[in-house]
């Protein structure tokens, strides 16, 4: 199984993602610079946490530009996984590949935190591998990772099921304080529609061996693998 | 060609929070200024733009706006162009 | 141009450039000529303390600098090099930015993390981790707030950005930073042996690549501004502005630049920018340079050549290409995104010639640069030591509430938990963090070996105050021990020395001292210095600041799962003390909050100190010991109780204070005494260790429970004392109105 990373100016997860997803997840992981055009052949691509072109302007407003974004939205429309965490995510929404926007972390400051996930859906290729309702733990390190949409997109998304991950505390209760950054409905991680892109504030990535402090992470990397040894490459 | 002055300001939309601006409020009003209220941060895009007239030079900032200076989902923008003193080179 | 002959020298023009008339005399001698006004400029820099260690010199040339992991010693390079093993190296260095924090916190406290992360960078290693090491004055003064929270906001904000961890540090709070905060960074890379860059510039003809940053005004004058006292009364107009983005992409560009081999040598732009960057990289090549400074890309229009040469703007790197390669290095740095420019080259002939439009500007033997005025004080032991060394404990009256002190001592914003500064920094980008801040030291893997690296950075301006060789000694001490509770080696030390102005001989004898004290510790705990930074000068509104070395301490483990932390583990493990349990109140946090008093002569005992901490680390690599923590800031009690927090159970002791004061044996903070924790039945293994490598070892009671009991009657809450800890510094920090 191949995947990809794609490194724009100001990534700085890319190394970790790379290193997850080779040494933990088992894949063949490639970076991609931005200025790339062809991702055909990845099972997987990854866009990784950072401050991709400083997030001047807005967080991930920039990247969407990117050469890759268009291959990027190709493989989306094809239904090729792809996961965007943190900056990743920030720079999917402002693609469009999913609905809303990021504003600043409600306490105004940068956080970091290992924080609690409860896990919202199985049935998804993201989450196969976790229990329902499964208590994950990963850390948080963001300033814009207060998602907000409007009504009546919040109001679709959860009425579809599409909000994967939701901040809790540690008796799984999705509470005011056991949000880290004012999320509505402490929305943590969604996917698109199709259920084949999904974005998360949290990293997975940093949570994938227990040395680090927990390996709660790499049940989306088993639950990827799953679903690619499943279906037919291609 | 023209050279037009561009400024766009970006702000939160009326209906999404905004902390920053809530918390320069707090601030100002325990330094004293009680009458403060309403208080929204934003930013502002200034730029030089060669066009060929006024409208079209509104239209491109217009665009620019839309594609990259704000995000539609939470912020809306206001654009302001003026003709420059100087002309540009043909 | 004005009259420059040493007679009709202008005061002001020195003053501007920190530089005294005998000092100008001399460079006229030295040229044989009054200098040109970029001459003096460059003069003026390079002789300044920042870059010149003018009053520095002759005590750092008496510390311990070698040992047989050193690759790289110090003064050799941006940063000293230490072998880690399996054919790996680590770079590290602390340095400060005191001076323009006190002015504009948070981009000066930005462009320090900037800076000391292109020292590393430089010398071919990926940055790895981050350091800020802290001190502000009191928390109840708005300004003293605004500061601290600008301070904490700018480290945070560049690490951040940047992605590199922020895995340690120190925050302090004392009267004596009020006006003159201090912001020492410390970075730390990695790198294999074989990549080591030099910062060097040889062979004739080589060009000069200036990279990054176009160049601004920014900071004319930062270099001697670092030596100018009662920065708060100076301009705004000289502080920087970081931008970390472009400091990723340069360190991304470098370390993939070093991989060709189309380079020959690199240097970052710090202090005194180009001047010094040049002139240094030429004088360790043992070459001259030529500049073209009107190759030089401009962000402001007019800049003279003056100017230029003396910008501290920010993120720029000067690389020194093989003949030749040129072509390829600016293509690798345009994939980048970034800008470059061929801004000179290599000589033979020993000068730095600076030449804009084709005129020369200034032309000077690099020797006269490099070897600035030394000036060795006497050293007069002040008066102020008697008065405060004599400690008459008859005039303090032990508390009546001993358990109420320990929840004051828990919520002091000294010992209190930083958590609510350290939760703002990215603690685990890069996936290496083993322990992170709050704990005695960082722990860090190292990717594909069985190693981790182990990290603290210590110093305790107080004691150095009271006692400064004694003071001196601790801080290594100190910042070893954190390294060993985790399970590593102490290997080797990088250091910042934070003094008030050298030209106070209590100062300067401080200074002096203090120097001594740090190299009896190193030499006797095997720990060479690799490099680090010397800020004089830190004073305000008339009162120096307590000299404050900070130590950062580099420790290995050859197998990380045989490590420790300090939380407590399981009920009914036994808690003994390594190293004695009678304690003194010399200097002690106690002393200081609780009765406002500042004295006593704490001072240390070197072989001891070596004793405690082989017993162990004997301890935990043999599985042995549970947990261990450093008995410091107020003393056995707090260690206790915060072992009793980070794991979430209680503990009670059984101790006496026989016919001693029972103030003392809690909250005393003597030196070369750790806290451990082991299973009951490993005990007499714990016993044998301590005594094979000749440390005492004392049972003083059983983890377990809700409740912290220290003494019969004196006990809180685990709840209460959690309470206490956690919210300290919040508190102190919260209200953030205005700038004071």
């Amino acid at each position: 199984m191949k995947a990809c990373v794609i490194v724009f100016p100001g990534s700085n997860c890319d190394h970790d993602a790379q290193h997850a997803l080779s040494e933990v997840a088992g894949f063949q992981a490639d970076f991609v610079w931005h200025a790339e055009t062809d991702l055909d052949g990845y099972d997987l691509i990854m866009i990784p946490g950072g401050f991709s072109y400083g997030d001047h302007l807005r967080s991930g407003a920039v990247a969407r530009f990117a050469a890759a974004m268009g291959p990027v939205q190709e493989a989306a429309r094809r239904g090729t996984p792809i996961l965007g965490v943190c900056n990743g995510f920030q720079v999917l929404l402002e693609a469009g590949l999913l609905p809303g926007a990021m504003l600043r972390n409600a306490g105004l400051e940068f956080r970091h935190d290992w924080v609690g996930l409860r896990t919202e859906r199985t049935d998804t290729i993201f989450t196969s591998a976790c229990e329902p309702g499964q208590l994950l733990r990963m850390p948080i390190a963001h300033g814009d990772g207060n998602y907000y949409a409007d009504p009546e997109t919040i109001a679709e998304l959860e009425g579809e099921g599409r909000v994967l991950f939701r901040y809790c505390d540690e008796a799984g209760e999705t509470t005011p304080e056991a949000n880290p950054n004012g999320s509505i409905n402490n929305i943590a991680g969604i996917t698109n529609e199709r259920g084949n892109v999904l974005g998360m504030m949290p990293h997975p990535e940093r949570a994938s061996e227990m040395i680090l402090g927990g390996d709660d992470g790499a049940q989306i990397w088993r639950s990827l693998v799953a679903h690619l040894e499943a279906v037919p490459v291609g | 060609m023209n050279n037009y002055r561009v400024k766009v300001t970006v702000r939160l939309q009326p209906e999404v929070v905004d902390p920053v601006g809530a918390t320069v409020e707090a601030s100002l009003h325990s330094l004293g200024f009680e009458g403060v209220s309403g208080a929204r941060v934003g930013k502002v895009v200034e730029f030089a733009l060669a066009a060929g007239s006024l409208a079209e030079a509104e239209k491109d900032a217009a665009a620019m706006s839309e594609q990259l200076l704000a995000n539609p989902v939470i912020e809306d923008h206001e654009i302001e162009v003026t003709e420059a003193v100087t002309r540009a080179p043909a | 141009m004005a009259d420059m002959t040493p007679a009709a020298i202008d005061d002001a023009i020195l003053r501007a450039i920190s530089l005294n008339r005998t000092e100008y005399a001399r460079i006229t001698d030295l040229m044989g000529r009054p200098p040109s006004e970029v001459e003096l400029g460059i003069f003026g820099a390079l002789w300044s303390e920042h870059c010149g260690y003018k009053h520095s010199r002759p005590h750092l040339r008496t510390m311990p600098t070698q040992s047989e992991a050193i690759l790289v010693a110090a003064g050799e390079e941006n940063a000293g090099a230490v072998d880690i093993g399996d054919g790996l190296a680590v770079v590290f260095k602390i340095e400060s930015h005191n001076h323009p924090s006190a002015v504009e916190p948070f981009q000066s406290a930005a462009t320090g993390v900037g800076g000391i992360i292109r020292d590393i960078f430089t010398m071919g290693a990926r940055p790895i981790a981050l350091f800020d090491s802290l001190r502000f004055g009191p928390l109840d003064k708005p300004r003293n707030r605004y500061l601290a929270n600008g301070i904490i906001g700018g480290v945070g904000f560049y690490g951040n950005c940047v992605g590199i961890p922020t895995v340690g540090g120190e925050v302090v709070v004392d009267e004596s930073y009020e006006g003159n905060p201090l912001v020492n960074a410390m970075c730390v890379g990695l790198l294999p042996h074989d990549r080591l860059t030099s910062a060097t510039a040889t062979g004739t003809g080589n060009p000069l690549i200036l990279v990054g940053a176009d160049t601004g005004r920014d900071g004319v004058h930062g270099a001697t501004f670092a030596s100018v006292e009662d920065p708060e009364a100076s301009t705004r107009g000289v502080v920087q502005v970081g931008n970390p983005f472009l400091e990723k992409l340069l360190i991304e560009a470098c370390l993939e630049l070093l991989e060709t081999d189309a380079v020959v040598g690199m240097q970052d732009l710090g202090a005194a920018g180009l001047t010094s960057s040049a002139v240094e990289a030429a004088g360790r090549g043992g070459a001259g340079v030529k500049l073209n400074i009107d190759k030089v890309s401009r962000r402001t229009a007019n800049l003279t050549p003056y100017e230029v040469m003396l910008s501290e703007s920010q993120e720029r790197m000067l690389v020194v290409a093989t003949r030749g390669r040129e072509a390829e290095v600016i293509a690798l740095f345009d994939r980048w995104g970034l800008h470059s420019d061929i801004i000179g080259e290599v000589t033979d002939d020993g000068h730095v010639t600076v030449l804009d439009e084709g005129n020369q500007v200034a032309r000077i033997p690099i020797e006269f640069l490099i070897d600035a005025p030394e000036y060795e004080l006497p050293v007069v032991r002040p008066d102020y030591l008697d008065r405060v060394q004599a400690l008459d404990l008859a005039q303090v009256p032990e508390s009546d509430d001993l358990a109420a002190t320990l929840l004051e001592l828990l919520a002091a914003p000294n010992i209190a938990s930083k958590y609510c500064v350290y939760r703002t920094y990215d603690q685990t980008v890069g996936t290496n963090t083993v322990s992170g801040p709050g704990s005695d030291a960082a722990v860090l893997r190292i990717k594909g070996t069985k190693r981790a690296i182990a990290i603290a950075t210590d110093g305790n301006g107080r004691h150095v105050f009271l006692n400064p060789r004694g003071g001196g000694a601790r801080a290594v001490a100190e910042a070893a021990r954190n390294v060993v509770c985790t399970g590593a080696e102490p290997i080797a030390i990088t250091n910042c020395l934070n003094f008030g102005s050298p030209t106070e001989p209590a100062v300067y004898y401080q200074f002096a001292e203090a120097v001594a004290g740090i190299s009896e510790a190193c030499e006797r705990l095997g720990t060479p210095v690799t490099g680090g930074n010397v800020s004089f000068y830190n004073e305000a509104n008339n009162r120096q600041i307590h000299p404050t070395p900070v130590i950062g301490m580099l420790g290995v483990l050859e197998d990380i799962n045989n490590r420790s932390d300090s939380a407590f583990k399981d009920t009914d493990d036994v808690i003994a003390l390594i190293g004695p349990l009678e304690s003194d109140l010399d200097g002690s946090e106690y002393l200081k909050l609780i009765h406002g008093i500042e004295a006593g002569a704490p001072g240390i005992d070197l072989d001891l100190e070596a004793r405690v901490q082989a017993a162990c680390l004997a301890g935990i690599r043999s599985g042995v010991v549970r947990s261990a923590h450093d008995v410091a800031d107020g003393g056995l009690a707090v260690a206790v109780a915060e072992s009793a927090i980070a794991g979430g159970i209680g503990a009670t002791l059984d101790i006496d204070a026989a016919d001693g004061r029972r103030d003392a044996l809690l909250f005393g903070e003597s030196a070369s005494r750790i806290v451990v924790s082991t299973a009951p039945d490993r005990l007499a293994d714990l016993e044998r260790m301590c005594g094979e490598n000749g440390a005492s070892l004392t049972i003083i009671g059983r983890v377990g429970g809700a409740r912290i009991a220290l003494l019969p009657g004196v006990e809180v809450a685990l709840e209460e004392a959690d309470g206490a800890w956690q919210y300290g510094l919040a508190d102190a920090l919260a209200s953030q109105n205005g700038r004071g």
